[in-house]
């Protein structure tokens, strides 16, 4: 087959799915009409709850962030009997229903765990509350990290982190000058897409924290009561947010961080 | 000085064995040997990335084996130079610096010093991705002398540098030698030992088989491993059989194959060495005075940097440098039935 051919039949196939992709979304707007567009971003419920669910995405993120990149250096770095087994258990929340997800979480956090009841002694309460939200959402998305992560420090050659301890770094200093710099653009990017899992979780979330909503239970909630009508302006809406902080996140991304080791 | 005192280490199905290695201040050490002899890790002990599971590292007298890699008074070049690719050049020197804690005046001075020496003042605000091999090289050697280590740790520094780097990166280290600073240098390039090195290791197999000044290594190498890696091509295993006269005798090659040797030696088994300018060819039998005239076929032709190498087989391999006029005079080719002489004289011997 000459090249052009080949050009042409992957070009037509890769059209396919990329209208797979793009027409149900470009559907969602042009459904939509301007009027209830601009109702939908003046309801104080629906704007609330994309608050509430980019506000909760953003700091589980940043929070799971503190233990999530030391475990990947470790599963990077580290080599021993049952490792897989441990690369499995992380990559597991990701394969498993998301509501099997919830009813887990459920019944480690609920009021009557232990667990539950220790955080209800100090104020805090899991159900029904944006922190069981945050926990839900960590649960789907933090595999993100973790991968992206791990893989980020695996590209860095271990020389380099040899070099600058040759060189007179401690360990720490190695990590926060060597490695931690060069699989910046993995952790961020990892970081991007746990973000963005959030903001999409639904199954967990509807079981652990339906209230307050964030936007895709308000989603399913206004569809359940009121039709699809009603529900496709906030959809919209919610989708187009989301495009715009995942656009802007990436843009960010590529501008903070470079590919040095690629180039080297 | 340093000294290794027996030391082994197993890496997988890899052993360095029982390595013993005195290096004294201000020599230019050369470890030869060839992929997978050992040589990096050797470095990598010295320099310690990795511990000896048994053995000392002296320095001065004092054992370093135990101290941690940020401890040990060496400084190492590695392989593909680890220069830090998010550094700039500056950055990178300074690094050194900056872990032990010297204030900014005193980084600054140092920086300054050593790009002035390595003379790569223009270079201190870029990338490394974006330097030429010579200039990642000088980068790399002034990180590394940046903190003024006893002992500079090179792993096969010229390998991946074109022919004109590798002089220019030569004399940069040729002069960093003579400034005092003891080298050791792991290669498997014998012309850098020859170009470079005071003493030569030679190292086979994780054991270090012959170790000495570059002159006795390279005059009489102990066996025909440490002859290839030193460049002698005709290094011949012999037994002095019987002596044929005033002062001449006769060393026996494969058993049966006669050399004559214009020495006095008793029976004894050893090596010859036959320098390969003194064979000379001919299409047919010559009434010289040569007193070894072997007759064999050509198998292969080798350019080198002073001419051809003819690759002989006469029932001994041999190896004769010729001028590429010399070989186009006689019309040589492969397969074609040649006589290689050479004088008694020029003939060499080590007894085993």
């Amino acid at each position: 087959m000459s090249q052009s051919k080949l050009s042409l039949v992957f070009a037509l196939l890769g059209g396919l799915v990329l209208l797979f992709i793009i027409a149900p979304l470009a559907g969602l707007f042009i459904k939509t009409s301007p009027v209830e567009f601009f109702e939908t971003v003046n309801d104080q419920e629906v704007t609330g709850s994309i608050a509430l669910t980019l506000g909760v995405s953003l700091v589980t993120t940043l929070v799971f962030a503190i233990g999530s990149v030391p475990l990947a250096y470790w599963l990077a770095r580290t080599s021993f009997r049952g490792r897989e087994i441990i690369q499995s258990l992380v990559d597991l929340p990701v394969v498993i229903p998301h509501s099997a997800a919830g009813i887990a979480l459920l019944g480690m956090v609920s009021r009557d765990t232990w667990v539950g009841q220790a955080a209800s002694a100090i104020g805090l309460d899991f159900v029904g509350h944006p922190l069981g939200i945050g926990i839900a959402m960590a649960f789907v998305s933090v595999p993100f990290l973790i991968q992206s992560a791990r893989d980020g420090f695996a590209n860095v050659p271990l020389r380099l982190e040899m070099a600058a301890m040759s060189l007179g770094a401690s360990p720490w200093r190695s990590f926060l000058t060597v490695s931690l710099p060069l699989a910046a653009r993995s952790i961020i990017t990892g970081m991007v897409m746990m973000f963005s899992r959030g903001l999409s979780e639904f199954g967990a979330i509807d079981i652990i924290a339906y209230h307050p909503m964030v936007t895709p239970v308000l989603i399913y909630e206004r569809f359940g009561a009121f039709g699809l009508k009603y529900s496709r302006p906030v959809a919209a809406l919610f989708v187009l947010v989301c495009l715009i902080f995942f656009v802007l996140l990436r843009i960010l991304a590529n501008r903070r961080t470079h590919d040095p080791i690629r180039k080297y | 000085m340093i000294q290794l005192e027996n030391i082994n280490k197993s890496v997988g199905n890899f052993t360095l064995r029982d390595i013993s290695l005195s290096i004294e201040q201000g020599s230019y050490t050369v470890i030869l040997g060839d992929s997978g002899a050992g040589k990096s890790l050797l470095l990598e002990i010295l320099a310690g990335i990795r511990r000896p599971d048994s053995g000392k590292i002296l320095v001065d007298g004092v054992e370093v084996q135990n101290q941690s890699i940020q401890e040990r008074p060496f400084g190492l070049v590695f392989q593909d130079l680890a220069l830090f690719p998010h550094l700039s050049v500056r950055e990178n020197i300074a690094f050194p610096l900056k872990m032990r804690r010297m204030s900014k005046l005193d980084v600054d001075q140092i920086i300054h010093e050593l790009a002035l020496r390595f003379e790569i003042s223009q270079l201190m605000e870029r990338s490394p991705n974006t330097l030429s091999g010579g200039e990642r090289q000088r980068v790399a050697l002034a990180r590394t002398l940046a903190p003024k280590p006893n002992c500079l740790l090179l792993d096969e520094p010229l390998t991946a540098l074109d022919t004109r780097i590798r002089q220019e990166i030569r004399g940069v280290l040729r002069n960093l030698n003579r400034s005092g600073l003891t080298i050791i240098h792991v290669t498997h390039d014998y012309q850098e030992a020859l170009t470079l090195a005071t003493h030569i290791g030679i190292l086979e197999g994780g054991r270090l088989i012959q170790q000495g000044t570059a002159e006795e290594v390279l005059r009489n190498p102990i066996n025909t491993f440490t002859a290839s890696f030193t460049g002698i091509k005709n290094y011949i295993h012999v037994t002095i059989s019987d002596q044929r006269g005033s002062g001449v005798c006769v060393a026996m090659a494969n058993h049966d194959i006669p050399i004559t040797l214009d020495l006095q030696e008793p029976a004894q088994e050893g090596y010859v060495i036959i320098p390969e300018e003194a064979i000379f060819l001919s299409h047919h039998p010559t009434d010289t005075s040569a007193a070894n005239n072997f007759c064999g076929t050509i198998t292969d032709f080798h350019p080198s940097p002073h001419g051809v190498e003819v690759m002989i087989n006469s029932g001994i391999p041999l190896c004769a440098l010729l001028t590429a006029e010399g070989v186009a005079r006689l019309n040589l080719e492969i397969g074609d039935t040649i006589w290689a002489s050479f004088k008694a004289t020029s003939v060499r011997f080590i007894p085993k």
